[in-house]
């Protein structure tokens, strides 16, 4: 037999909607339901207008960020049996614009992402058949910082991107520093200079929220904090070094 | 009606897009290219492969072997001058992905590492853990950043083809997040949109993976080929569906029944190997519809574990330890505890044949060129003619970048030979297309739920187009199937808004894969043969005489799409019995001595 929850539901329809308000769904659940199941139950049965963003329904595709009774969460990665007994209050990412509904607008996320130069700007050119070596030991050092899966929760949690839009935010920095890390590499002083700035790394104030939400352990709190010895390294250097700029 | 112009327009930006748009970008620098999405790149379905992807790299490896497990995996039906382009450009582009700073696992000297797949002779399977899909898309994308060209369209989704007189023109599509159509006139135009593994119920992927490039592709005159062959893969997770990677069993990992018995030594696949001793090409390495068939059967006569969530079988990864779960396969420990709640490194996982991937496509010639002027697919959406009637593992992630590579490059070819079509017809022919796409919103007399057609053609697509399949399993499910075709005709779709509106995109999503199950369905019932993963239990037997070809599934709107077959091209390796096993490796050991024989002969 089914277990039901008791859902609440933040709607904003941007052509029908003046505010945002609270759309309430029962829901019938098993063990096994996720919350990305319970929404697409409710799309499928109860009311086809919810919109939301989904897809690999194994937490590796970084869609369906939501907030979770306050919580930023993955919905494929949630269970409703974790809710048993209490009223779910599912809202749009924190700290995002809505689009509609439970969609936030994840652009200015998307160009901050582009301007921090995420790829690999070589010190050497190789031949097409030919790998640059690097040890696994050379590898264990950004791998953990690979794997952010750009879903926003972090940004949703962090209490600095909140106040001032202009931060550019945990995973990002994640991103930047996973790149700077990387022995193939030969970057890092083009990103230190975004890193360096006022919304660079100094604008955070080391609260960690971010590392507790992230969904696949990439610990961008402990990027932001490392990033800061290399930016404290690049600024001394280039106080001592005459015409370094 | 908002008009961009580009002279490449690229419909998906999953591995095989992305590679495209760099492909132009790099060689093509003058060329603007349009990169359309319905999701943001990295949610494309690409990153959700786990396993790897095949190149040579080791010594005692070479280029002929790959072709040769390629073309016996897939039971002969691939294009075999197509798959020796393709081992030889593979090692390239999996370097070049290095490059590009993926993060592929190494050796303790840093040179690449490899490890075994299924059907593969040797270890060839380079892999960035077990999230190398996820690696592979993210590299791409991010890489893509570093070009001005690119101008990326996303959350753009493809409402149809501009066609003219058998040439492309341009792409229509919606601008999601605006709620504004928007037309991208275009010289040439790549498909890479994926497969369609949606049109069942019981599958491993993405909700995005509705063939839309495969169905607007076919409506304009392209056609289907070999879409009776559909991937199982034989390790998901019951209920969800999650993929649990080959490389599970690549490093070890066994499947057993219900009686802690390696069942796979029953089915040609024997004799057993030793525990944490993966042998190429035995038992838990054999190809994935030989392993899923094994299920079906062990299943029939009682021997797989019943739970609520349907009948499974146990991949057991205990014996491997801790350190190396956590090393090699991370996300598979994550995974297995968020979604069966236990941890691989103290108890078997519960996994059953699941659908995974759309072997057929789009037919296109071996570089990418479909039927259509100026049209070039690529990646999943395609049959460009490698993976036969069964696909090897870690050979699609390879065909993304190998075959995206080749599309961008052709594409950018045909580009500079064409001009843009006239503006004023096209655009006036694209609000037409708009506006009866948009006329389904709030029709009058439509009252059928779209949530319970989905459900019921995945159902039946499962029920009669499976790992086995017959005569009249086959006949029940094309009933069934026009009869959701009638129903989708008054598809009720209430959400009448423009921004985000996803009720009447997955309408035209469903519309898709309606037309593509059908192709699927009518191309399994003609093919009066069992070959590869598809399985007929009326016709047992392979039959070279009449099917050693590829079907052609040719739309005709309501009507039964009509199949046709074409040839395939066999060059150095001629069509012998598939086997594995101790079998496969006696069969290997005559084909050599026959062959050194016939060397010396002609020594001599």
């Amino acid at each position: 037999m089914a277990d039901k929850m008791n859902m609440e539901i933040l709607r904003y329809r941007p052509e029908q909607d003046e505010k945002p308000w609270v759309q309430k769904f029962e829901v019938p659940f098993t063990h096994e339901t996720s919350l990305l199941e319970a929404l697409c139950y409710i799309k499928d049965n109860l009311d086809g207008s919810l919109s939301f963003r989904w897809s690999c329904r194994m937490a590796i595709c970084g869609s369906c960020g939501m907030m979770v009774n306050g919580t930023p969460r993955l919905a494929c990665k949630t269970f409703l049996r974790d809710y048993a007994g209490e009223v779910m209050r599912i809202e749009p990412l924190a700290n995002f614009p809505i689009e509609r509904d439970l969609v936030v607008d994840l652009s200015d996320f998307i160009e901050k992402l582009e301007r921090i130069k995420p790829y690999i700007i070589p010190k050497e050119e190789k031949k097409d058949d030919e790998e640059y070596l690097q040890t696994p030991t050379q590898l264990e050092k950004y791998h953990q910082f690979s794997g952010c899966i750009n879903c926003g929760l972090c940004y949703a949690a962090c209490p600095q991107y909140k106040l001032n839009k202009e931060f550019i935010g945990p995973a990002v920095i994640a991103l930047a520093y996973r790149y700077n890390l990387d022995s193939r590499d030969a970057g890092m002083k083009q990103r230190l200079e975004l890193l360096n700035q006022e919304s660079g790394v100094w604008s955070c104030t080391f609260v960690g929220y971010c590392s507790q939400v992230c969904p696949k352990g990439v610990d961008p709190a402990s990027a932001i904090q490392l990033s800061k010895i290399h930016s404290t390294t690049d600024y001394i250097i280039s106080k001592i070094t005459p015409g370094a700029d | 009606m908002d008009i961009v112009k580009a002279d490449v327009a690229i419909v998906g930006a999953g591995g095989a897009g992305l590679r495209a748009a760099i492909a132009v970008a790099e060689s093509a620098p003058d060329l603007d290219v349009a990169l359309i999405s319905k999701v943001y790149p990295m949610r494309s379905h690409t990153v959700a492969a786990e396993g790897g992807a095949a190149g040579v790299y080791r010594d005692d490896d070479s280029l002929y072997k790959h072709f040769v497990d390629t073309v016996a995996g897939g039971d002969w039906l691939c294009e075999q001058d197509v798959v020796d382009f393709f081992v030889d450009r593979a090692p390239r582009e999996l370097y070049q992905l290095e490059h590009w700073g993926c993060p592929w696992s190494r050796q303790p000297d840093g040179r690449i590492n490899v490890r075994p797949f299924g059907g593969m002779k040797v270890p060839r399977t380079w892999f960035a853990a077990d999230r190398t899909g996820f690696h592979m898309l993210h590299t791409l994308f991010q890489t893509s950043i570093k070009y001005s060209h690119i101008h990326r369209l996303d959350e753009h989704f493809a409402l149809d083809l501009i066609v003219h007189d058998n040439q492309v023109q341009g792409v229509l599509t919606f601008d999601i997040q605006n709620g504004i159509p928007r037309l991208v006139l275009a010289k040439s135009v790549v498909i890479a949109t994926g497969g369609s593994s949606r049109c069942y119920k019981f599958n491993t992927n993405g909700g995005i993976v509705t063939g839309d490039g495969m169905a607007l592709a076919y409506r304009h005159g392209a056609k289907l080929r070999d879409m009776e062959f559909v991937q199982y893969h034989p390790t998901g997770l019951p209920g969800c569906g999650v993929l649990m990677t080959e490389a599970c069993r690549g490093e070890g990992g066994v499947l057993t029944n219900k009686d802690g018995y390696r069942y796979l030594q029953d089915y040609g696949l024997g004799p057993e190997t030793p525990l944490g001793h993966p042998k190429s090409k035995y038992m838990e390495l054999g190809p994935r519809d030989r392993v899923s068939q094994a299920f079906w059967q062990e299943k029939k006569k009682g021997r797989t574990i019943k739970t609520p969530l349907g009948d499974v079988v146990n991949l057991d990864l205990r014996h491997l330890g801790e350190k190396y779960l956590h090393e090699r396969l991370p996300f598979i420990c994550e995974l297995a505890k968020a979604y069966v709640g236990l941890d691989p490194v103290d108890a078997p996982i519960p996994v059953c044949p699941t659908v995974h991937y759309t072997m057929g496509g789009i037919e296109t010639d071996g570089k990418t060129a479909c039927t259509i002027k100026g049209l070039y697919a690529a990646g999943e959406c395609a049959s460009v003619g490698i993976h036969g009637a069964n696909r090897l593992g870690s050979n699609s992630l390879v065909e993304t970048v190998v075959f995206g590579h080749v599309a961008g490059d052709e594409a950018a070819k045909f580009s500079r030979e064409v001009d843009f079509a006239d503006q004023n017809k096209t655009e006036k022919e694209a609000e037409d297309l708009y506006a009866a796409s948009r006329s389904i919103i709030g029709a009058k007399g439509h009252d059928e739920n779209m949530g319970r057609i989905r459900a019921e053609m995945g159902q039946t697509m499962d029920d009669g187009v499976g790992i086995y399949r017959d005569d009249a399993s086959i006949r029940a499910t094309i009933a069934k199937l026009a009869e959701l075709k009638a129903r989708y005709k008054k598809v009720k779709v209430s959400d009448d808004s423009n921004v985000f509106n996803t009720e009447w995109l997955n309408a035209v999503e469903l519309g898709f894969l309606l037309d593509n199950a059908y192709a699927m369905a009518y191309s399994a019932l003609n093919r009066t043969e069992s070959r590869g993963s598809h399985q007929r239990l009326d016709y047992p037997e392979r039959d070279d005489k009449k099917f050693l070809a590829h079907s052609l599934a040719t739309y005709n709107g309501d009507d039964a799409p009509t199949i046709t077959y074409g040839s395939v091209k066999i060059t150095k390796l001629k069509p012998a019995k598939r086997v594995y096993g101790a079998e496969g490796e006696k069969a290997e050991a005559a084909a050599k001595a026959a062959a050194e024989a016939e060397a010396a002969k002609e020594g001599k």
